[in-house]
């Protein structure tokens, strides 16, 4: 690693492959880090070596990957992989820690490329062991082949229909799927279908994975209205509600999965501007149409800055590696407009799709804001709804006092799998919007670092006093 | 458990609370513990509440493990090594130093 | 809009430890007050200091203070019905080699000196006994016993409560834009109300020079941003708060098993735009410092550094008491160090208020001693 790079990329998914790949064959001097030791962010998780034979499992879009990823390895970027970034400053410097090491350097621009994260699903019985997310079984497939038999998926959104799906390819016996999309959806979804029209294909798959599962004999019910997973020291059980009836089903792994959220906490905590998308639920970082930030020389590409799947991750790191490599006088506004503007175009086209999907599969609030007062909010700090309810009236107004009063977002994960459902719980509360509250004031290192590495940290020679 | 067919992939051994297990060469800490059904991987230092890997990706951090004795990593992050000596993390860890009987009041 | 006019006793503007403890006295004595804060309470240093609460190393006119403000920690759930987390195993400062431990020798001399006997010279074995983790090399310490830390979230949010029981008014979210002389009042105006009083006290920290200003007065306090650490839990091992006589640290073990550092490590502070930025350098400095009094520290993990914005004065003691025109009082400026006399300055100004006087020696941080130096 040097200490001075032209353009550093965060991230290795499809945002950051095509990003790295464009900047360096115009000849920038490149850095992409990720903290995986492969490149494929989560979408294309082991698709440099994915050793799965049947390929007809994983699907035709996962092998999509391959090419972006062949053509990454053949450019030049300085690929730092197993590397973890814990900052990256208003100043761009950029802190990364590999093999227990750390060290600080700069860069004239940055994108990150963080990708998504599940978005929390705080019901009773989350935290048990045997529960996980569909994206980890995702994960689990492709990495290494893993699948549990007998699992509960219960949920909504296109990936859990996927994961099921793949499941099911791969001869895979699947215990139920729990859908809880709201039956209102359809009727809501239904002014944003001629958007989603322009991606026929990609509905009529959706289409097919649903249909597949429901014909195969696999227990499929829709409209669940609640759900609680139940288990001493493991996951025994999951209980739903159905019209106003409750079962349960025994099982020992339940995959949890309602939509996928923009992974933030680097870019809000390099003083990137985000606003809360009342639609989505979620929040968005505030770019320009080159994905530039409010911050000077960092730009934001892919999931990580607001959902779009993997081909417009793909077109917004070409965009903005194409404005960094403008604004570092790389390329003249000419060239990086012949490359943007198609790509540009063909971003639009592609997010054709997301208002339908966004309403279609909008999570119910009584899955984002627990109603059971018991129920974990925070995982890691074990702060129950119940207790978040009483601390904001014993006056927290915002999650940072609500740190303050309980630890809630204290713990390791930063806030990750809480801070949505907590903003949304105080805004419920105080009856206002959650962009009208304080966000969760975020800081580095955005994932922890090991004090011996912090104390080996390689000082850069113009800063030490 | 059910296995899916793979190409081939050499073994390695690893130990989990003092139990040899094999794991694929190349696969993460946690998939090689899930692929033997364990799911749970440590205690919970608030309360004691047994917990496993969450969202396999590194952002849960409730796959925390005790590595070769060092505390909190992530199992999901880790990639196995031969003879590597993973255990449980109860609580808080152990950062293996010997400390005075005396407990803390509450 | 408009915004009709509040009166009150007595307005106080910050709404940090010094404002709330402040208002609380005055509260207590049947003064009707008013808390102007600009964001809310507890958000700057108040609410995110390392917490300690201590006599040890304190410059000397502060520690005839620090050992009255120890009385009061030691009740403190009498006065505002919360223990604060108040934990009182003592403070060491550790000597890592001879001359560091001279130096020791000499500064408990200094206290001694000035009649107090708080600060007592421990030898290795001690020391080992006291801190069973510290580094084989420290040969001694600095020792307090008594001392200890508490939590200052929770502490400034249990005075605004208690002060809000008495019949304080607190107005978050209101900062002041200007202060003006009203007859024999001084009128406060916000964007949201506009409130006079005879009787205003300048609790503002960072940003009390220009309240001061308003006031007629004149404090060149500057925004400072230290920097602090915390760790994911670890097992329990060490129970009073560690700082060095080499190196700059401060450093604390709570009940949960966390563990936080600091020292004088700076970060750059925004004060106008409520912003702190932190320096990974001096960070890493902290964590050599850490590391090298406790080895065990090698295996934490740091989960989390923030800095909070504090005042600082240029001598780095605060200013306390009466401003030069009538009615005005100050309180703001602790450097650093203000968490633990919080509790006392809020009765030292009551008490100056009420009844002119009081007992301890507060010369030293008269605001103006600055005026006097202006010119030089």
């Amino acid at each position: 690693m040097k200490d001075h790079y032209d353009i550093a990329i965060i991230g290795t998914g499809p945002a950051g492959m095509a990003a790295a790949t464009v900047a360096s064959a115009h000849g920038a001097d490149v850095l992409i880090v990720d903290e995986q030791p492969e490149v494929g962010g989560q979408i294309y998780r082991g698709i440099t070596h994915q050793s799965i034979k049947d390929k007809t499992i994983l699907g035709d879009d996962y092998y999509k990957g391959q090419s972006l990823a062949d053509a990454f390895a053949a450019s030049n970027a300085d690929h730092v992989s197993g590397a973890t970034v814990w900052q990256v400053s208003p100043e761009r410097e950029i802190g990364i820690s590999k093999d227990g090491a750390a060290h600080l350097l700069t860069a004239d621009q940055v994108i990150i490329a963080t990708g998504a994260q599940e978005r929390p699903f705080p019901i009773p019985g989350w935290t048990l062991p045997g529960v996980m997310t569909a994206g980890s079984a995702q994960i689990l497939l492709k990495s290494s082949g893993i699948t549990f038999s007998n699992a509960v998926f219960a949920g909504t959104g296109p990936l859990l229909y996927l994961i099921a799906y793949q499941y099911l390819k791969a001869g895979v016996p699947i215990r139920a799927i729990l859908d809880t999309t709201p039956k209102s959806n359809r009727l809501k979804a239904l002014p944003h279908l001629p958007g989603a029209l322009y991606h026929l294909s990609s509905i009529m798959k959706g289409r097919k994975w649903i249909k597949a599962l429901k014909s195969s004999g696999t227990l499929f019910i829709e409209g669940i209205d609640n759900l609680k997973i139940t288990g001493k020291d493991s996951t025994e059980a999951i209980e739903y509600l159905l019209q106003n009836k409750w079962h349960r089903i025994e099982a020992s792994n339940v995959f949890l999965h309602q939509g996928v959220v923009p992974n933030v906490n680097l870019a809000m905590a390099s003083g990137c501007i985000h606003h809360w998308n009342e639609q989505k639920l979620c929040w968005h970082a505030s770019t320009d149409e080159w994905g530039s930030s409010n911050v000077p020389g960092i730009s934001i590409a892919g999931d990580g800055g607001g959902i779009g799947g993997a081909i417009a991750a793909e077109y917004q790191g070409r965009i903005t590696a194409y404005q960094a490599l403008y604004t570092t006088n790389k390329v003249k506004k000419q060239e990086r407009d012949i490359n943007v503007l198609p790509t540009q175009h063909a971003l639009t086209h592609e997010m054709r799709i997301r208002p339908f999907l966004d309403v279609m599969f909008r999570p119910a609030t009584q899955f984002r804001i627990p109603t059971d007062d018991a129920t974990i909010v925070c995982r890691c700090e074990e702060v129950t709804a119940g207790k978040i309810r009483e601390s904001i009236s014993l006056g927290c107004a915002g999650p940072n006092q609500l740190k303050g009063f309980t630890r809630c977002g204290m713990g390791p994960c930063q806030g990750r799998f809480c801070s949505l459902s907590v903003s949304e719980l105080i805004a419920k509360a105080q009856n206002v919007s959650v962009n009208e509250l304080e966000q969760l004031r975020l800081r580095p290192p955005v994932k922890p670092l090991m004090l011996a590495e912090l104390a080996n940290l390689t000082i850069l020679a113009s800063e030490d006093t | 458990m059910h296995e899916i067919e793979m190409k081939p992939s050499p073994k390695v051994s690893i130990e989990f609370d003092g139990q040899t297990l094999q794991a694929n060469e190349g696969e993460t800490v946690a998939a090689a513990l899930l692929r033997q059904t364990h799911l749970a991987f440590r205690t919970t230092p608030v309360t004691g509440k047994s917990r496993g890997p969450f969202c396999m990706m590194g952002v849960c951090f409730d796959c925390l493990v005790e590595i070769d004795g060092a505390p909190n990593k992530q199992a999901c992050m880790t990639y196995v090594e031969d003879g590597m000596r993973v255990k449980r993390q109860l609580g808080a860890g152990d950062t293996g130093v010997f400390l005075s009987d005396e407990e803390d009041t509450q | 809009m408009s915004t009709s006019k509040q009166t009150a006793d007595a307005i106080i503007v910050g709404g940090g430890l010094h404002g709330c403890a402040t208002a609380l006295y005055l509260a207590m004595r049947g003064v009707n007050c008013a808390v102007l804060e600009k964001d809310y309470v507890g958000r700057h240093a108040s609410g995110v200091n390392a917490g300690g609460v201590r006599r040890l190393g304190r410059a000397l006119p502060e520690v005839p203070l620090a050992d009255t403000a120890l009385s009061i920690w030691r009740n403190i759930e009498d006065l505002i019905d919360d223990d604060c987390g108040f934990k009182s195993l003592g403070q060491v400062k550790v000597a890592e080699n001879n001359a560091e431990l001279s130096a020791l020798k000499n500064r408990a001399k200094t206290v001694q000196d000035i009649g107090f006997l708080h600060e007592e010279i421990i030898d290795q074995k001690q020391l080992r006994e006291l801190l069973p983790a510290v580094a084989s090399h420290c040969i001694g310490g600095l020792y307090v016993n008594g001392d200890g830390h508490a939590n200052p979230y929770r502490t400034v949010t249990a005075f605004k409560r208690k002060a809000i029981s008495m019949g304080v008014r607190i107005f978050e979210q209101t900062p002041v834009n200007e202060i003006v002389r009203h007859g024999k009042n001084w009128l406060v105006k916000s964007p949201s109300r506009k409130i006079e009083a005879p009787i205003i006290v300048n609790c503002a920290g960072a940003w009390g020079g220009s309240i001061a200003a308003q006031l007629g007065d004149y404090a060149p306090v500057e925004a400072q941003a230290l920097m602090l650490m915390i760790t994911a839990r670890m097992p329990h091992f060490v129970k009073p708060v560690v700082g060095s006589q080499g190196r700059t640290l401060s450093f604390k073990q709570f009940d949960n098993g966390t563990v936080m550092m600091g020292g004088a490590y700076q970060g750059s502070a925004e004060p106008e735009q409520n912003n702190t930025h932190l320096s990974f350098n001096g960070l890493a400095k902290n964590a050599r410092a850490a590391t090298a009094i406790f080895p065990i520290m090698r295996q934490a993990t740091i989960v989390r550094s923030w800095a909070g914005i504090e005042g600082v004065m240029p001598d780095n003691i605060p200013v306390i008491g009466a401003g030069s025109a009538d009615g005005v009082y100050h309180a703001f400026g602790f450097s650093a160090h203000g968490f633990a006399l919080g509790p006392l300055v809020g009765k030292i100004i009551t008490d100056l208020i009420d009844v002119g006087d009081i007992e301890l020696p507060i010369d030293a941080f008269r605001i103006q001693r600055f005026s006097q130096n202006k010119d030089i």
